[in-house]
């Protein structure tokens, strides 16, 4: 009776806090410049259920995609199982489920079958991360917190479906004793493999072991629900979202900027009438993004979405010749500045204004390495898109700072004078045809 | 073909002068008109619509920048004012339909003018000339490549950005070259480290420059030639095989000029 109330009290407090981070970064993501996208349903359902229920971008690295499933599937299978645990935690049953009669052996053991891929997944991208020691999770911005953030998931994950083999095999065990409060359910296929473990456990021992594994893997899960939002493992949520909202528009084209379009027109016809296309509320816009409130919320969303694999890292022309743009750390340098910005208003009752910008974090060398050339929007499986973010910055130094490289500001006068980038003048330019 | 020899090309001006409109405008582009190497690309690519008979015209002295830099650069003011100013030049010549050599000008007026009003039908010159053979209008001679190790390019802004990635490598097979892949191909392709206003600064400091390791992984197929589509993606292959010393055993040339080439040209 106690045990089910403190249950009960952990769980309402579990989600309480659960709730409470989930509205602090949807705070944060309606940061972000307001933009609506509301269009093309169908293909957003298509494209969040191939991409983000499917993962078909995962596939282009298949090692990783397979091991993925497994902890995917195992995820989302295993939470039945999290249903049963929660009614038992409150109400005090035990195996609730077990009413499906021969149905339930096979259930626990389709868990067990996942919870071993799940360990073995977990174990394999642990030896990836740290023995291995891939490239992509070891440098530039993977620092100690984003490493051990990693670690710290897969090694709770291989904890948690852990205690869910040793809690079956204590409650196995006593099945078969015929202990009076472990009705007999059927054997379960992988926890059945571990009885000669605990086999020689007194039977008040098995019943203290299931008890503390059950215990443990419940309020693991609680404590793990509460991590989430804090860590990269946040795609597990806002993977869903993010792909639906994805960009649908053709890969190579940029976004327009309609103010702009406006300005345009006064220029070349001055006696042109002025149209009213200024931002969306009304107020003078900013040209392009200083900050992470000049961002729109979606390119926020992708910020929290981020799993900070570095695919785009590592598939980026910039990166991998030892420059120092990565696109992972453009998304993670905005998600940590939300955060900031984010605990700045709290505590300055909605101030948006803490002196500090994205420039802070990301720097001109980085900006300016980009040649657009997409293969970092390509490469994330959850459709992030890091080039729009560099854009936006791109956008703001040259026009609002005039402070673009010099050669690129040559650039441009040439267009300007000359109608082509380089110093040559239009009536050359049929000197091609030899004549 | 010499670059000094003439060839005739209709200019947009002079036939609507004449009361004329063609049915396409070939789109040079910058790069087509002022870089060295890639005016012979336009001239092989104009002895091709001569070839086939094709009703087009140049804008020659009336054509400028399409703004691609400049918007991809952050200069949004800059892209708009050529866009718009050239929208309306379009405009004034009834213009519905571009053939382009230039990717980076296939992919802003294909995806970005008809956010600003316009609207064509955009053709990139592997379309057309893949659409021409199989139409029977051009019949490359088949023997010039016959086993030659080629090793194709994609830019960024033709395969990643806008989905061709088929045609040139139909091309070459029909050409009979023995077309081998790079590792990273398609729209998994290396960029060759020109765009998004690279080709008009230095790089940023790294180990090496873009171009360095893509022309790494062309050169490691063992090319007899690297094949290319693209004005930048040509500066930077041949600056890669001349870095490597290999100008002597691996050509770098441009589809057109392929096809150019085969036709006796």
């Amino acid at each position: 009776m106690i045990a089910n109330l403190i249950f009960s009290l952990l769980l309402i407090l579990a989600v309480v806090l659960f709730t409470a981070n989930i509205r602090h970064i949807a705070r944060n993501i309606k940061m972000g410049r307001s933009i609506r996208i509301n269009d093309q349903k169908p293909r957003r359902w298509k494209t969040m259920a191939w991409v983000a229920i499917g993962q078909s971008k995962m596939t282009t690295r298949p090692l990783s995609a397979i091991l993925h499933i497994f902890v995917y599937v195992g995820f989302i299978v295993i939470n039945i199982e999290m249903l049963e645990i929660l009614f038992d935690g409150v109400f005090g049953t035990h195996r609730v489920l077990a009413f499906t009669g021969a149905v339930y052996p096979v259930l626990i053991s389709v868990f067990e079958i996942l919870a071993v891929l799940v360990i073995l997944a977990c174990i394999i991208f642990l030896a990836r991360r740290n023995i291995v020691r891939l490239r992509r999770f070891w440098t530039g911005e993977m620092t100690l917190w984003p490493r051990s953030d990693a670690n710290i998931i897969l090694v709770t994950e291989i904890l948690l479906m852990s205690s869910v083999l040793v809690m079956n095999a204590a409650d196995g065990i006593l099945q078969i004793r015929g202990n009076e409060y472990y009705a007999a359910v059927g054997s379960f296929l992988i926890s059945d493999m571990l009885h000669p473990l605990f086999a020689g456990m007194s039977d008040s021992g098995l019943v203290a072991l299931e008890r503390s594994t059950w215990w443990f893997h419940i309020i693991g899960v609680l404590i793990f629900l509460n991590y989430i939002p804090y860590s990269k493992h946040f795609h597990i949520f806002l993977s869903f979202p993010n792909v639906y909202y994805s960009n649908l528009e053709p890969a190579g084209k940029m976004s327009n900027m309609p103010t702009v379009t406006n300005e345009v027109r006064m220029m070349l016809d001055p006696s042109a009438p002025a149209n009213d296309v200024a931002g969306e509320d009304g107020a003078v816009e900013t040209f392009g993004a200083s900050d992470a409130t000049e961002l729109t919320w979606k390119h926020l969303m992708d910020a929290y979405t981020c799993t900070e694999c570095g695919r785009c890292t590592s598939s980026c022309p910039a990166n991998i010749t030892g420059k120092k743009l990565s696109p992972r750390k453009v998304v993670m340098d905005v998600r940590d500045r939300v955060e900031e910005l984010g605990i700045h208003r709290r505590k300055n009752k909605g101030d948006l204004n803490d002196g500090k910008d994205l420039f802070g974090r990301i720097t001109d060398e980085e900006i300016w390495a980009c040649t657009t050339c997409g293969a970092c929007v390509q490469e994330c499986p959850v459709n992030i898109d890091p080039l729009a973010v560099i854009l936006e910055l791109r956008r703001y130094q040259v026009m609002e700072k005039a402070a673009g490289p010099g050669e690129i500001n040559a650039t441009f006068s040439n267009i300007e004078n000359n109608g082509a980038p380089w110093q040559f003048s239009s009536e050359d330019r049929l000197e091609w045809t030899g004549n | 073909m010499s670059v000094k020899e003439k060839i005739d090309v209709p200019v947009m001006a002079e036939l609507a002068a004449r009361g004329e409109q063609p049915e396409y405008l070939f789109w040079v582009g910058c790069a087509g008109a002022f870089d060295d190497r890639y005016k012979k690309v336009t001239r092989a690519f104009a002895s091709i619509l001569n070839h086939t008979g094709e009703s087009y015209a140049v804008l020659g002295t009336e054509e400028t920048c399409t703004g691609d830099p400049a918007r991809r650069a952050g200069n949004e003011m800059l892209f708009q004012m050529q866009a718009l100013q050239l929208i309306e030049l379009f405009d004034s010549y009834g213009i519905r339909k571009i053939i382009t050599i230039c990717p980076h000008c296939y992919n802003v007026f294909k995806n970005e003018y008809p956010d600003l009003g316009g609207n064509y039908q955009v053709i990139s010159y592997l379309d057309y000339i893949e659409g021409e053979i199989s139409a029977g209008r051009l019949n490359p001679g088949l023997e010039k490549f016959n086993g030659v190790k080629v090793t194709y390019h994609d830019p960024c802004y033709l395969a990643r950005a806008n989905n061709i990635t088929e045609p040139p490598r139909n091309i070459l097979r029909l050409l009979g070259a023995n077309l081998i892949e790079m590792k990273r191909n398609r729209h998994f392709a290396l960029c060759c480290g020109a765009g998004g206003g690279q080709m008009f600064k230095e790089a940023e400091k790294g180990e090496k420059e873009v171009f360095i390791e893509r022309t790494g992984e062309a050169l490691d197929t063992g090319p007899d030639l690297i094949a290319t589509s693209c004005p930048f993606c040509m500066v930077m292959m041949t600056d890669g095989i001349k870095y490597k010393n290999r100008e002597e055993d691996v050509k770098n040339y441009d589809i057109a000029e392929l096809i150019a080439q085969s036709l006796g040209n």
